[in-house]
């Protein structure tokens, strides 16, 4: 393959790669990346370093966590989840 | 949930996390975060009977969440919207048009999922609140939160293709800092924009 065309491969491959790792193009356009990937090298090092950054981000456990619900504000949503409850019964019978 | 206390908390502790979470990384305050949280599981129990399918509640809740957010960042700062070029994060070719030279990091060296070490949470974290905010809210729903394109784009009240560019663009560019990250033994972590 020319360098010219490859380039203009490698940036095709390189705009539908998240839709790629995500399952999300029709078997035609997987196929055609998978074959331009077997014989470039730098686009499937890419591609990979890309499908781990998803992984990565997947992964995330964040460390930031809300502080305790204070009594006042659990009692809040308690009596909104009651009222909700009470609605559903109603509409029930 | 009907009616079982333990479902109650159950409900409330794991939701009340991830909408903490998610707004806090778009209000970015503890404080306004810790209401978003409580509005929007008020707010939840308030309007249950608008579910319309149970089976969805995450992307519901999350909707509700996203509408709080907006409310408060309409009462604190407006961010100019801030568009991230496919184009920034090419690799760069060489002169006959290949990449032939293309620098990537040995990503090998990545510890896995169950092993993400502190030092690259904190590369991870920095690197989606860089993120431009538009950006920010599709990974926090794709990946982080693992929703779908369709649920997301009914989210964020944006066209599925418009999520699909985001994530890709929001994608290359936490990548773009790993990169740098894992290039440079976690010396300079770039910072964009």
């Amino acid at each position: 393959m020319e360098p010219h065309e490859r380039s203009e491969k490698c940036r095709e491959v390189f705009s539908l790669l998240s839709e790629y790792l995500n399952l999300e193009l029709p078997p035609e356009a997987c196929q055609e990346i998978e074959s331009h990937l077997a014989g470039c090298p730098p686009c499937i090092e890419f591609a990979e370093s890309l499908r781990k950054t998803v992984e990565i981000c997947r992964g995330y456990q964040p460390r930031e966590l809300p502080g305790p619900l204070e009594e006042k504000a659990r009692q809040q949503l308690a009596d909104a989840f009651q009222r909700m409850l009470r609605q559903k019964k109603n509409a029930a019978g | 949930m009907a009616g079982r206390p333990e479902a109650f908390d159950r409900f409330v502790d794991h939701f009340r996390a991830k909408i903490f979470h998610y707004s806090w990384l778009m209000c970015g305050h503890r404080e306004d975060a810790e209401e978003v949280a409580q509005e929007t599981l008020l707010r939840v129990f308030e309007s249950f009977d608008q579910l319309r399918e149970p089976e969805r509640v995450r992307p519901w809740v999350f909707r509700i969440a996203k509408n709080a957010c907006l409310m408060k960042r309409r009462k604190s700062v407006f961010a100019p919207r801030q568009e991230l070029s496919l184009d920034d994060f090419l690799p760069a070719m060489d002169r006959e048009g290949a990449h032939s030279k293309i620098e990537i990091a040995d990503w090998s060296r990545l510890p896995d999922r169950q092993a993400l070490q502190s030092e690259m949470k904190e590369v991870l974290a920095r690197a989606i609140r860089e993120l431009p905010e538009n950006y920010r809210a599709v990974i926090l729903l794709r990946d982080v939160e693992e929703l779908s394109t369709l649920e997301t784009a009914r989210i964020l009240d944006l066209a599925e293709d418009v999520v699909k560019t985001r994530l890709h663009r929001a994608r290359l560019a936490i990548r773009q800092m790993l990169d740098e990250y894992l290039r440079t033994d976690g010396k300079a972590v770039p910072n964009r924009g």
